[in-house]
């Protein structure tokens, strides 16, 4: 318990420290994540085959590469890839992204693939009748989707949902390969200076634990409320 | 693009797939043992067992599988009295620990898999069974164990597929399988996008075959 203490001495403030930066990555990591699925759920409910060739691809792609083998690709090509796109602007200084933001990028990537398959899912299982009443009744695309179709998806796309922020949760434990202190790497650190990887290694799997118990409540009472009248 | 260094590093990146594979294959024999145990022990009526059960899974299901090989890894060796065992002999070998914290892995994810397929077979089959004179262990073994297997096949071969990937987390653990190799090709020749473009078609490849096995599987078993 001493190894657990605040201060000088403890690892106890510095795995709090990470545990709210593990907090911090997966809630940044799932909104990159939404915003992929934003782009390519629509692109894989199009009717056109070259645009569902293209959401096609990013899904199957992702999904079936080790999510450990994306954040190396981030990890060392990230900076490469934005140096280059500055240089077309005529910026050629050297810019070094910070673990942070490859990291999120990494598991939003990944965690967007995720979310779009749920989203199709979902709005492929709305009642048919949904749509052509909201075209019959003259409603704009706006309030079409935002009104009717979304509402009816959320609710659909929830309980899906929590898995997705699930496996984000844990994928965040792959990105302390690339140096950034969340649970993992904080434990790390902690093992190595005690000697003691046995006692880190399992609080930060009762950390994770945690975290995900407590993420499981809250999505409970968010399902609850979506499927108000059903 | 660098063609040359993407064709160079096709051998290096089969020859590591093949550890990929090996740890693959071992960690889902011994998962799917694991797992059925489970299973059974999830649809007992003593509440003790069932909670005991239900533990295991919760816990290897709630912590990312890094946690749980670094625990078995690292952590392990801690203890002075494992040093001493003959477990050592395997616990000291980072592939044996990789295996071991896989097959733990795999076996919670399969084990609440078959559950929900026991716990979908229709009472009326088993019914059957008994008002035919079966006994329950034949029922066990030759009505329910068959029917659960079909159900099972599609959740079982995502969790093959996610088992694939998560082999690549051996690389942390200092085995060269195809994402350490390939982390160190990068590492040596930074080069990430011509590397990644073979090992992630290697990847792509195999979960490309090991889903079209399982839909062979599934036709195959329809009823």
């Amino acid at each position: 318990m001493e190894l657990l203490s605040f201060g000088k001495t403890g690892w106890g403030d510095e795995l709090l420290i990470a545990t709210m930066m593990t907090i911090a990555v997966s809630i940044t990591a799932m909104l990159i994540g939404f915003l992929f699925a934003l782009i390519f759920t629509p692109l894989k409910l199009s009717k056109s085959k070259f645009l569902n060739l293209i959401g096609n691809c990013y899904t199957t792609v992702i999904r079936g590469v080790p999510e450990l083998l994306v954040i190396y690709l981030f990890f060392f090509g990230g900076s490469g890839a934005v140096m280059y796109v500055a240089s077309i602007f005529g910026y050629n200084e050297y810019i070094e992204i910070n673990a942070f933001i490859t990291g999120s990028f990494a598991i939003g990537i990944i965690s967007g693939a995720y979310s779009t398959e749920v989203f199709r899912g979902a709005i492929q299982s709305i009642d048919k009748g949904q749509f052509e009443a909201s075209k019959v009744l003259g409603l704009n695309k706006p309030i079409h989707f935002f009104k009717v179709i979304m509402p009816q998806m959320l609710r659909l796309a929830i309980p899906n949902l929590s898995n997705v922020w699930q496996i984000t949760l844990k994928d965040t434990s792959l990105i302390s390969v690339t140096g950034l202190v969340e649970i993992m790497r904080q434990s790390y650190i902690a093992a190595g200076s005690t000697r003691d990887p046995l006692f880190f290694y399992s609080f930060a799997a009762v950390l994770y634990l945690l975290l995900t118990y407590l993420s499981m409540k809250l999505i409970n009472k968010l399902e609850i409320r979506y499927s108000r009248g059903y | 693009m660098d063609f040359e260094l993407m064709i160079s590093s096709l051998p290096k990146l089969l020859n590591a797939s093949l550890i990929t594979l090996k740890l693959l294959t071992a960690s889902l024999i011994f998962g799917l043992f694991i797992g059925l145990f489970f299973a059974i022990l999830r649809v007992n009526k003593n509440l003790i067992i069932n909670k005991f059960a239900y533990g295991y899974s919760y816990i290897f299901r709630g912590t990312p599988l890094l946690v749980q090989i670094f625990i078995i890894y690292f952590g392990l060796g801690q203890i002075e009295y494992l040093r001493s065992t003959v477990l050592w002999v395997i616990l000291k070998e980072p592939y044996w620990c990789a295996i071991i914290a896989f097959s733990l892995n795999t076996g919670a994810y399969t084990s609440e898999i078959l559950r929900s397929a026991f716990q979908t077979i229709k009472p009326g089959i088993i019914e059957a069974g008994q008002s035919l004179g079966i006994s329950s262990k034949i029922i066990f073994f030759k009505i329910q164990i068959p029917i659960a297997i079909r159900q099972s096949l599609p959740a079982y071969g995502n969790e093959i597929i996610l088992m694939m990937k998560g082999t690549s987390l051996a690389s942390t653990v200092t085995l060269m399988d195809l994402t350490g190799v390939a982390k160190y090709i990068i590492s040596t020749t930074f080069k990430p996008i011509e590397v990644f473009i073979v090992a992630g078609g290697i990847y792509l490849f195999m979960t490309f075959i090991i889903h079209n096995v399982i839909k062979f599987l599934e036709r195959k078993y329809s009823y």
